[in-house]
């Protein structure tokens, strides 16, 4: 199953280390990520500082980490958010003709804007807080998602086992969780992934931007953001944090992958038949 | 026998959406005008090529799609106009057999679920398990290996053999088989065919039996409906109807399935039918069948000939100059 495809072990992993470090990072830390050292600014990788200094003389390596914090919040919240209310109304839009052409109108007016383009006029309007920030993504990213499981559902819902559930008695409700809903899983798990993903990016893009969190918290967007200037001066100052991005998104890809065929029924019986062989 | 089941007059009708605004200018005539009775106990075979409105009418008769117009009687009641409440308490009596096996079952439901499912539906919890242990024992599966298993780690016999224990799962009285063996093996096909011949005769089920295989209604069927373009053509006795099929449509059919006797099959007369079958959007006037009927006059393009028994042969056929002699070599001789 999952466990076999090494790309998922790596990925799990590295999500695994990425949250256990961030979480807990004040019992461990050498360094304080707010700590200020004027006569090591902007001071290149050593023993010392792993990775660099920045230009208030802070540890880097410090600041990193506990930005994952931050990140790392907004995109297991947005997903969540986003993931269920784009499956609830998916669900509804496709399954119910008549409520479909109204609400996909909606979703049709929010996907007009560009999604990062919405979160930064949500932020703007509503005040740069953690709150706003996820408020912002979760309304830019769920109209993706709607489309997504709509799109799934006006499949699998002309396959003749829903047509059988009904002859058989089962009413809406019933259809739609047990008949539905389990068979669209598997596009709702990318797209979960792709948007935890893709949050801690436009996070970052808000941040870096100067519309994201308080500024003394430090994220991997407002790190890259006062990394910028020192680019030629001080390139490890913003490797570092554009690298933490990097792999944490790349693991979240893998990962969704991982899942969406753990989930499928044909790879369910693999396994069972290698635990047979084996004994 | 009672009247189990009594179709009037049954016309579905789909709207075809054209243009700018879909306003809906032509009608796919489905079903055009359909009348059936089916007697408690006894199988009635409906055939008919691809597009004749076999599986709209099984579709009207469970409650899946609502006619246009006329009557459909289960038990004396008209289900036509039903409410979603009246329409389950029909479903407790009347379940269907999909045609595919490879999609009637949820993927992701384990069969002993699947097989469960009506019984949860209808608040039949008492002793769940074993009642569906008892289902599948009584369609030839092992009740204990099968249980847990997920659909696709079955044949596609077996996959049917789970749909019908699902269809028995209420204890209907009328079962809609839905040409439950077209998707099938032919070897298999034989075993599934067997299997409902063997569950009618235990449960003194009814069926209305839907396909397009000649030798197959042949086999199963008491009496035969032949539908062309949403019409009935031709109900018979199955007997008769092999060697006595009056209908010009009928001969045609019949003369289509081939004789395992190369001799006789060498010198048999085929009818050949000629051109498309036409859209049912635009059917033909008079008789449908005029435009590919080797016998068809004027009188077929104007007049449209009504289903009636003609020389207290017990058949009825809706033609204006059916054949009378039996037919000679062919399927006969099977």
């Amino acid at each position: 199953m999952m466990f076999q495809k090494k790309t998922n072990v790596l990925a799990l992993t590295m999500l695994v280390i990425i949250v256990l470090a961030t979480i807990t990072a004040q019992w461990w830390l050498p360094v304080s990520p707010s700590e200020i050292d004027p006569e090591q600014r902007l001071s290149a990788p050593s023993v010392d500082h792993w990775f660099g200094t920045d230009d208030f003389g802070r540890d880097v390596f410090a600041r990193t980490v506990v930005a994952a914090q931050v990140s790392l919040a907004v995109g297991v919240l947005v997903a969540v958010f986003a993931t269920l209310i784009g499956t609830v109304l998916g669900l509804v839009s496709g399954y119910f003709r008549k409520v479909d052409f109204v609400l996909m109108r909606i979703i049709d007016g929010f996907l007009a804007f560009p999604a990062l383009l919405l979160a930064l006029a949500l932020v703007a309007a509503l005040g740069g807080s953690l709150v706003n920030i996820i408020i912002a993504l979760t309304l830019a990213f769920f109209p993706v998602m709607a489309r997504v499981v709509r799109s799934a559902v006006l499949q699998v819902k002309n396959e003749s086992y829903v047509e059988a559930a009904r002859t058989t008695g089962a009413g809406h409700g019933v259809v739609i969780g047990r008949y539905v809903l389990p068979n669209v899983l598997s596009p709702i798990i990318v797209q979960t992934t792709f948007i935890f993903a893709k949050a801690i990016l436009a996070e970052a893009a808000l941040s870096f931007l100067g519309v994201g969190v308080d500024p003394s918290t430090p994220t991997w967007g407002s790190m890259l953001q006062e990394a910028q200037i020192y680019l030629t001066l001080a390139p490890w100052y913003s490797i570092f944090p554009g690298l933490a991005i990097v792999i944490t998104v790349l693991a979240l890809n893998l990962l969704g992958d991982g899942l969406r065929d753990a989930f499928d029924p044909h790879n369910i019986k693999r396994k069972r038949k290698v635990k047979t062989k084996a004994a | 026998m009672s009247e189990l089941l009594e179709i009037k007059d049954l016309h579905v009708h789909f709207p075809v959406k054209k243009g700018l605004f879909q306003r809906p200018k032509q009608h796919v005539k489905a079903l055009n005008g359909v009348d059936l009775t089916v007697r408690e106990g006894e199988t009635l075979g409906i055939v008919g090529e691809s597009g004749c409105g076999k599986s709209t009418l099984a579709r009207s008769i469970i409650g899946l799609q609502e006619p246009t117009s006329g009557e459909i009687l289960f038990n004396g009641k008209d289900y036509t106009k039903a409410d979603a409440k009246e329409t389950r308490e029909m479903r407790r009596d009347v379940q269907m057999i999909f045609q595919d096996p490879y999609t009637s079952l949820n993927p992701r439901m384990k069969i002993g679920d699947s097989i469960a499912a009506p019984l949860k539906a209808y608040n039949k919890t008492d002793g769940l398990e074993s009642r569906v242990k008892e289902l599948l024992e009584l369609v030839g599966l092992d009740p204990d290996t099968h249980y847990h298993k997920l659909p696709h780690e079955f044949s596609g016999g077996q996959r049917q053999r789970i749909g019908i224990a699902r269809a028995l799962a209420l204890e209907p009285k009328l079962i809609i088989c839905d040409e439950p063996v077209s998707a099938l093996d032919v070897s298999v096909q034989a075993q599934v065919i067997n299997l409902l011949q063997d569950l009618q005769k235990k449960l003194g089920l009814t069926y209305v039996f839907i396909a397009h295989d000649l030798s197959v209604i042949n086999h199963m069927a008491d009496r035969v409906a032949v539908m062309y373009l949403g019409k009935v053509m031709e109900k018979s006795g199955a007997g008769s109807f092999q060697t006595k099929a009056q209908h010009p449509y009928s001969r045609a059919l019949l003369s289509a399935v081939p004789v395992p006797d190369p001799v006789e099959e060498r010198s048999r007369e085929r009818i050949v039918l000629s051109s498309e079958l036409p859209s049912p959007a635009n059917p033909p006037s008079g008789c449908v069948f005029h435009t590919r009927c080797p016998l068809a006059t004027d009188r077929c393009k104007t007049e449209v000939p009504i289903l009636e028994e003609k020389n207290e042969s017990g058949q009825e056929v809706a033609c204006f100059y059916p054949i009378e002699e039996p037919a000679s070599a062919g399927y006969a001789a099977r």
